[in-house]
């Protein structure tokens, strides 16, 4: 039977992974929750030499990553992490996939107990294009990275960066760093105000840990 | 042939004799008629420290195959290294027949282990002695495949317990000059596992690169990698399960006592009296033949299919072709293997428990583990489920080890492991490759 060496074209790295990357010390542990086809982890592994594990829900998704060498296991953010230690690695990272879970304040909890620090991208729903869909259009917002009509997206907790900003106190989660993208796929610069970042920023990244002082 | 009534012996044998008719499966391909003779004490003399082991050679084959130029190679241990078992008993001296593939390289980090299910053997990429079929495991074992006999060093041994060269029941028993019989004592995974660490040592090998293994060769991948995870740099557990479950046990019952229900089985002494229990060993081989497949894989392999007929005959012949399919692989593995070994290795997989050696936690099982796992299941499998290979991936978590987990869509059961199954082929070659480079075995990327 043929097995291509390398079965998926190169590609273009995710704005939001270059950003998680930059953010990673090179030889951290890392767990990868919400994988999808481990392009991050691969990145990582590349450029950060990093010990990388998996978590993904589609299991074509995990059998191509373990084929192309990753560590991956099938699974979800609100049933397998219960199962991992505290503090068992660097960094626990859900990329684009908190708005997908059914129990985003446990899973945000979650990691923050299994990683020494957590990075969360999510998408923006208080961009203005999404607010404008509602207030002009009376609509669901539909945008090309959001393309799934309301029926059938599987993306059913959804929040703005000011949303996201109040979880974290509540949690008494620190926010280490935390980064816009605006449409370009550009970084707004960090002294952009809150409201302004809530508006034009399409995506966010959050690095939080756990508040220390309080444990 | 009439319809009879159970109750009547002769009927009853009668109905015997038509349902161990010797038998031709067709289906196309496979048409072999069975052997009478059993491969027992006659043809596997245990062999001395030479490590070569002639004795195959004339073993007679089903039809006009050579064995193959590959040395049959085995290890007898003397009283120096006893194997002391879990039920107490010191099995002294044994002896561990093996087949290697590849070569060792210089710092001896290439080996891999393949470890065998219930009632296969080391023939895991040769040509079996006995039937002349090929290696059960080449879909994996060869040159460029994941398992790459040209980079790796391979070796799969017969567990203790088994009947191709490895001391098991068959073997004779120093103390009575006879063969061992019942007077074998029981043996666990755990025994096969400590018996093959003698083995490793006697090679000089410090860690096993990979040791990998479908079913109870699954257990043992799992019984080294918990016992010994400083000796196994990988490990591929393959639709297996950390403890054999009630059904598995039920199941493996049944063909014990199918064993035993025969007259010829003697009370586990048919070797010295010239008997052979194949009507019951068939039987067992049947019942369990069938938790390998699947009502799927069963369903369209054969349907309600009838056996070169028109109709059914309103009688006890193999009217259905799946009756004639089970008939055929009964009989070709009586040929092939022996009646008390498939006691004493049924009874081994079902002692084999990791939980509870654990105090019911799985999870301390594999606490500080160095090894690298890759565990593989199949949608279909029955017998060894997907959850029971989730278990062991959950456990391996809660110490944070280094898993991955693949589950192969397949309709095909338990036996999956055996086939050829691309996504199972690319994810073991994958891991392996990746693992290679980890231990710094393969350095591009």
């Amino acid at each position: 039977m043929a097995i291509e060496d390398n079965p998926t074209p190169p590609r273009k790295p995710r704005q939001d992974h270059l950003i998680i990357q930059s953010m990673i010390h090179p030889g951290a542990r890392v767990l990868d929750i919400g994988c999808g086809d481990g392009a991050l982890l691969e990145l990582l592994r590349e450029s950060r030499n990093i010990d990388g594990r998996g978590i993904e829900i589609s299991q074509k998704n995990v059998n191509q990553s373990v084929a192309r060498g990753l560590s991956v296991i099938q699974g979800d953010a609100d049933h397998d992490l219960v199962n991992y230690p505290d503090a068992s690695f660097d960094y626990a990272l859900l990329s684009l996939t908190i708005q997908a879970t059914k129990n985003p304040r446990t899973v945000l909890e979650q990691l923050l107990r299994i990683g020494e620090h957590a990075i969360v991208s999510f998408p923006n729903f208080g961009h203005w294009l999404i607010r404008w869909q509602l207030l002009a259009l009376g609509r669901m917002p539909v945008t090309d990275k959001l393309p799934e009509q309301w029926y059938d997206t599987p993306n059913i907790h959804f929040c703005t960066i000011r949303d996201f900003v109040t979880l974290c106190e509540e949690i008494d989660a620190v926010v280490e760093h935390a980064l816009a993208i605006n449409r370009k796929g550009e970084p707004l610069n960090a002294s952009t105000p809150l409201f302004i970042q809530n508006l034009v920023g399409r995506e966010a990244v959050f690095m939080l840990t756990k508040n220390k002082s309080k444990t | 042939m009439k319809p009879i009534l159970l109750g009547n012996n002769q009927q009853r044998n009668h109905l015997k004799d038509a349902l161990f008719q010797k038998m031709t499966y067709v289906n196309g391909q496979a048409k072999e008629q069975p052997e009478t003779r059993m491969p027992r004490e006659d043809k596997i003399t245990q062999d001395s420290k030479n490590r070569s082991d002639s004795s195959f050679d004339d073993a007679p084959l089903t039809d006009g195959h050579k064995a193959d130029e590959t040395l049959h190679q085995s290890i007898t241990f003397d009283e120096t290294v006893s194997l002391t078992l879990e039920c107490g008993e010191v099995l002294s001296p044994f002896t561990i027949a093996y087949e290697t593939y590849g070569t060792l390289n210089a710092d001896k980090s290439n080996a891999i282990l393949v470890c065998h299910a219930l009632t296969g053997d080391q023939y895991a990429a040769s040509t079996h002695p006995l039937t002349g079929k090929a290696g059960w495991w080449e879909v994996l074992i060869g040159p460029g495949k994941p398992i790459d006999t040209e980079k790796y060093y391979i070796i799969c041994p017969n567990v203790i317990g088994g009947c191709m060269g490895s001391t098991g029941p068959a073997s004779i028993n120093p103390a009575t000059k006879m063969a061992y019989g019942l007077d074998f004592p029981v043996i666990t995974i755990g025994d096969m596992v400590r018996a093959q660490l003698h083995l490793i040592d006697h090679l000089g090998i410090d860690q096993l690169f990979c040791a990998i293994g479908g079913s109870m060769g699954g257990m043992q991948v799992l019984e080294w990698a918990a016992k010994n995870t400083e000796r196994v740099f990988a490990a591929i557990p393959v639709a297996t399960a950390a403890r054999h479950s009630s059904q598995n046990i039920a199941f493996h019952e049944v063909g014990r006592q199918a064993v035993m229900a025969d007259p010829d089985w003697q009370g586990g002494r048919y070797m010295e009296l010239g008997t052979n229990p194949r009507k019951g060993l068939a039987v067992a081989r049947m019942a369990a033949h069938i938790t390998y497949l699947s009502d799927e894989a069963l369903h369209s392999k054969f349907g309600r299919n009838l056996q070169e007929r028109d109709a059914i005959t309103f009688g006890f012949d193999a009217d259905f072709q799946v009756e004639s399919y089970l008939r055929h692989q009964g009989f070709r593995f009586v040929d092939r293997f022996d009646a008390n070994s498939y006691l004493y290795i049924t009874r081994a997989m079902d002692y084999f428990d990791l939980f509870s050696e654990h105090g019911g936690i799985l999870a301390n099982a594999f606490k500080d583990t160095q090894t690298r796992f890759c565990v593989v299941s199949f949608t279909s499998d029955w017998l060894f489920p997907t959850r029971e290979s989730r278990q062991i991936v959950h456990a391996l978590t809660a110490n944070a080890a280094n898993v991955s987990f693949v589950n192969i869509e397949t309709d095909r059961g338990h036996d999956a492991f055996l086939l050829d199954e691309p996504e199972m082929y690319s994810a073991i070659d994958g891991f392996i490759k990746a693992a290679a480079r980890q231990k710094g075995l393969e350095k591009v990327l």
